[in-house]
């Protein structure tokens, strides 16, 4: 079995019409059923096509743009390479990987990022790179940021490092708001989270495990979103996680602040008690968050206050997880299992589809100035095709990804991705994989 | 401070209820309190004093556990500790053999699973093992055949101290429920306090943590426990007075203000221990700071202080915990 899917050309001029598929629009907030025909790579008003394709009523969507994907290259290509996170990613519905630059070493340098974007041409799904805000993801000086963004950084990031010094990252915001560059932050006050890996609270007080207030998000939201709002630069916040972070959210949202906030899937679908007894791959960053705290978050992602999605797709070999919980290393994979897990939310009757696929697709891709993220003439033929009640139990020795390390292992899921298409090509067909 | 040895056990806690036989214990591995039935916490208390008034009457040497190997590998310095499970293990018969694992093979780079490996293809029937974080031995326990018993893991548990603390009250106040205990100091930093209160939480009793607000763990609230910074108001009608050592060597810093400060408003002296019942036993896990968390002089009353006893029967339950083991090991050879 060939997991790495290999993208087909059709050749330039011949179409396909994807017939009977229930179109979710994210843009106009529509789920009908209607037809799509794909020409030269573009979605194109329905019409006669050569290639003709029945949906049997089956969900089409626009492809997910995951903002945040680690990819292992540079440094640790043992734990993925372009390639295998490519086919995770098309296996997953997901047309673009937003890749982050916490690589090693860091990306923070034009030559970083060439070398970066030489090596994605390996994925069969596009790929977008991100680069560090400050040099060697230090919080001391900034990173070039025009070359870098001549050269194809789409954000700028210091991940899960905060920029602790102020100063610098008011800069840093400065100068990249005279760019027009979109800086993304993580926020989080590094000082009451530091050695913490859960969430305090009675869990990690009976399990003996160092704990971080829900807290500390709050505190470093309301520090960023001060200097965003002084500084004026596009902000985003790649994870908010917790209720007591909502209401600074809310209202710098309100006050026009040009802010918009991410959460991962991990956080909207899974709680501090999955932890259990001590299972790393419930290891993330932030730590996983009460009950409370997860619908509190998933509200936000319904009514708008949460804009984006990510699966936060982290790598770990087996290595890195096989230990005693707090020196494990946090992180899951997440790309081939963002949409199922999504459509829990959609099961759950938290949210619907066009509302769910706008955080999935169209919030991400405008935030970046992408054209994808919609159905509409014109727009990129990226495209997932997916059964929404499919069930099915997750086998992680069954993932493209070469980390295993995913939360959902045995875990009973519904939605599966049926095809996927990148640009009017078809980069992954589930009749294909065994 | 003896009671004249007869133990009235709690009307609440019912064997047959939860489809339990007394004198039942069906554990594998002793990896906490949390685990453990009320039944099986009753069991192995009943050994544990057999064992004790054995041991007392000049019965040091038994068979129980005769033909098989106990290896002790601590990952964390101790003396006390190591030194109870290895005469508990020879008394019953065992081979015992100790690995100073701070020095080990984890100094090359092995992994904690990879020596737990390595050790089960040894075959040793029994492994105590100590570690420096939370969860490692829960870890450790999956991967062996042998059955583990947890000497202290991080800030997670340590139940054969929590079960040593039992027994000793149980003798000294002749039952183990419907007590008043007061657990104070630093909670946050103690595996032995999370297993006490689980302990005497589940034997129906009255659980107060008294110490600063900084030393206390996160969602505290929640554990059906008073919680007080007041040392007079924690102490006021306790049966049992359970001091904890300011772990000094957990202290990242900025806990407390200073070792005086907490003496003055958390050590236990003679005044404090006034607002106790008058019949209050006091203990501590050791070992002690004098002078920090505990007067020298009350720590060494012979009336009030029953640390001495807490060692002895640290040996007893140990015993109790291997030989209960031992049994269900061999059951499911």
């Amino acid at each position: 079995m060939d997991l790495v899917p290999v993208r087909r050309y059709s050749g330039g001029m011949s179409a396909t019409l994807l017939t009977n598929a229930r179109l979710i629009d994210p843009v106009a907030g529509t789920d009908t059923l209607g037809d799509l025909r794909i020409e030269g790579g573009r979605i194109t008003a329905p019409g006669p096509a050569l290639d003709v394709i029945d949906c049997k009523g089956k969900c089409l969507a626009p492809g997910i743009v995951d903002l945040g994907v680690k990819v292992g290259e540079p440094g640790e290509r043992h734990k993925e390479s372009f390639r295998t996170a490519g086919a995770a990613a098309a296996r997953g519905g997901v047309t673009t990987m937003v890749c982050r630059p916490d690589t090693i070493p860091v990306i923070d340098s034009p030559e970083m990022l060439q070398h970066a974007r030489s090596r994605a041409a390996e994925a069969c799904v596009n790929v977008l790179h991100m680069s560090a805000l400050t040099r060697s993801r230090a919080g001391r000086e900034m990173v070039e940021i025009g070359f870098l963004r001549d050269a194809g950084a789409v954000a700028f990031t210091d991940g899960t490092h905060v920029v602790t010094d102020t100063k610098v990252l008011s800069r840093c915001m400065v100068y990249a708001r005279s760019l027009g560059a979109l800086v993304i932050g993580h926020p989080q006050d590094p000082g009451l989270s530091s050695g913490a890996c859960v969430t305090s609270g009675k869990f990690a007080s009976l399990r003996g495990l160092p704990g971080v207030s829900p807290l500390a998000e709050r505190m470093g939201i309301e520090r960023d979103l001060a200097l965003a709002a002084a500084t004026g630069v596009a902000y985003h916040l790649d994870q908010v996680t917790v209720a007591a972070a909502l209401p600074a959210l809310r209202r710098a949202k309100a006050e026009g602040v040009d802010v918009t906030a991410g959460t991962s899937i991990h956080h909207l679908t899974l709680n501090v008690l999955d932890v259990a007894d001590y299972r790393t791959f419930f290891k993330v960053t932030p730590p996983l968050r009460d009950e409370e705290d997860r619908l509190a978050v998933v509200e936000a992602l319904a009514d708008g206050t949460i804009d984006i999605i990510s699966s936060m797709h982290t790598p770990q070999d087996e290595e890195s997880k096989r230990l005693p919980f707090e020196e494990a290393a946090p992180g899951a994979v997440g790309l081939e299992t963002l949409l199922p897990a999504a459509m829990r939310l959609v099961h759950a009757g938290h949210i619907d589809l066009p509302t769910l696929w706008r955080a999935l697709s169209t919030n991400p891709a405008r935030r970046l100035g992408l054209a994808a993220g919609t159905l509409a003439e014109g727009a990129p033929a990226d495209l997932v095709l997916f059964d929404p009640d499919a069930p099915f139990v997750l086998n992680r020795f069954k993932l493209a990804s070469k980390s295993k390390n995913t939360p959902f292992d045995g875990a009973r899921m519904e939605g599966r991705v049926i095809g996927t298409w990148v640009g009017g090509v078809r980069v992954f067909d589930r009749e294909d994989a065994v | 401070m003896q009671c004249d040895g007869k133990v009235t056990r709690s009307p609440l806690i019912d064997a047959t209820a939860d489809g339990m036989k007394p004198d039942m214990f069906t554990q594998r591995h002793l990896l906490g309190i949390e685990p453990l039935h009320p039944v099986e916490i009753t069991a192995l208390l009943d050994r544990a004093d057999h064992y004790a008034e054995a041991t007392r009457a000049g019965h040091k040497h038994g068979d129980a556990l005769a033909g098989l190997t106990q290896i002790n590998m601590f990952f964390e310095a101790s003396t006390r500790t190591q030194a109870s499970f290895e005469i508990a293990g020879k008394r019953l018969g065992a081979d015992v053999m100790n690995m100073a694992m701070q020095a080990s093979s984890l100094k090359k780079g092995e992994t904690l699973i990879d020596t737990a490996l390595t050790l089960n293809a040894m075959r040793p029937d029994l492994l105590v093992v100590r570690h420096p974080h939370s969860g490692a031995v829960n870890l450790l326990a999956d991967k062996v055949n042998c059955a583990v018993l947890n000497a202290g893991d991080g800030k997670h548990e340590h139940p054969t101290q929590a079960l040593l603390d039992a027994l000793t009250i149980r003798r000294a106040k002749g039952r183990l429920h419907r007590l008043t205990i007061a657990i104070c100091g630093d909670i946050a930093h103690s595996r032995v306090a999370r297993s006490n209160l689980i302990l005497l939480g589940k034997m129906e009793n009255r659980v107060r943590l008294v110490g600063p607000p900084t030393l206390m763990p996160s969602g505290i609230a929640e554990f059906g426990v008073e919680v007080t910074d007041n040392m007079e108001e924690g102490l006021k009608g306790a049966d049992v007075v359970m001091m904890l050592r300011l772990q000094k060597e957990r202290m990242d810093g900025g806990f407390i203000p200073s070792e005086r400060e907490y003496y003055h408003r958390f050590g236990l002296d003679a005044a404090k221990l006034a607002h106790a019942n008058p019949d209050a036993i006091v203990m501590h896990p050791g070992p002690m700071n004098r002078g920090v968390e505990i007067d020298g002089t009350l720590a060494d009353d012979i009336n009030r202080s029953v640390i001495q006893e807490q060692v002895e029967m640290g040996v007893a339950v140990r015993m109790a915990a291997m030989d209960l083991l031992a049994q269900n090991l061999r059951a499911t050879a």
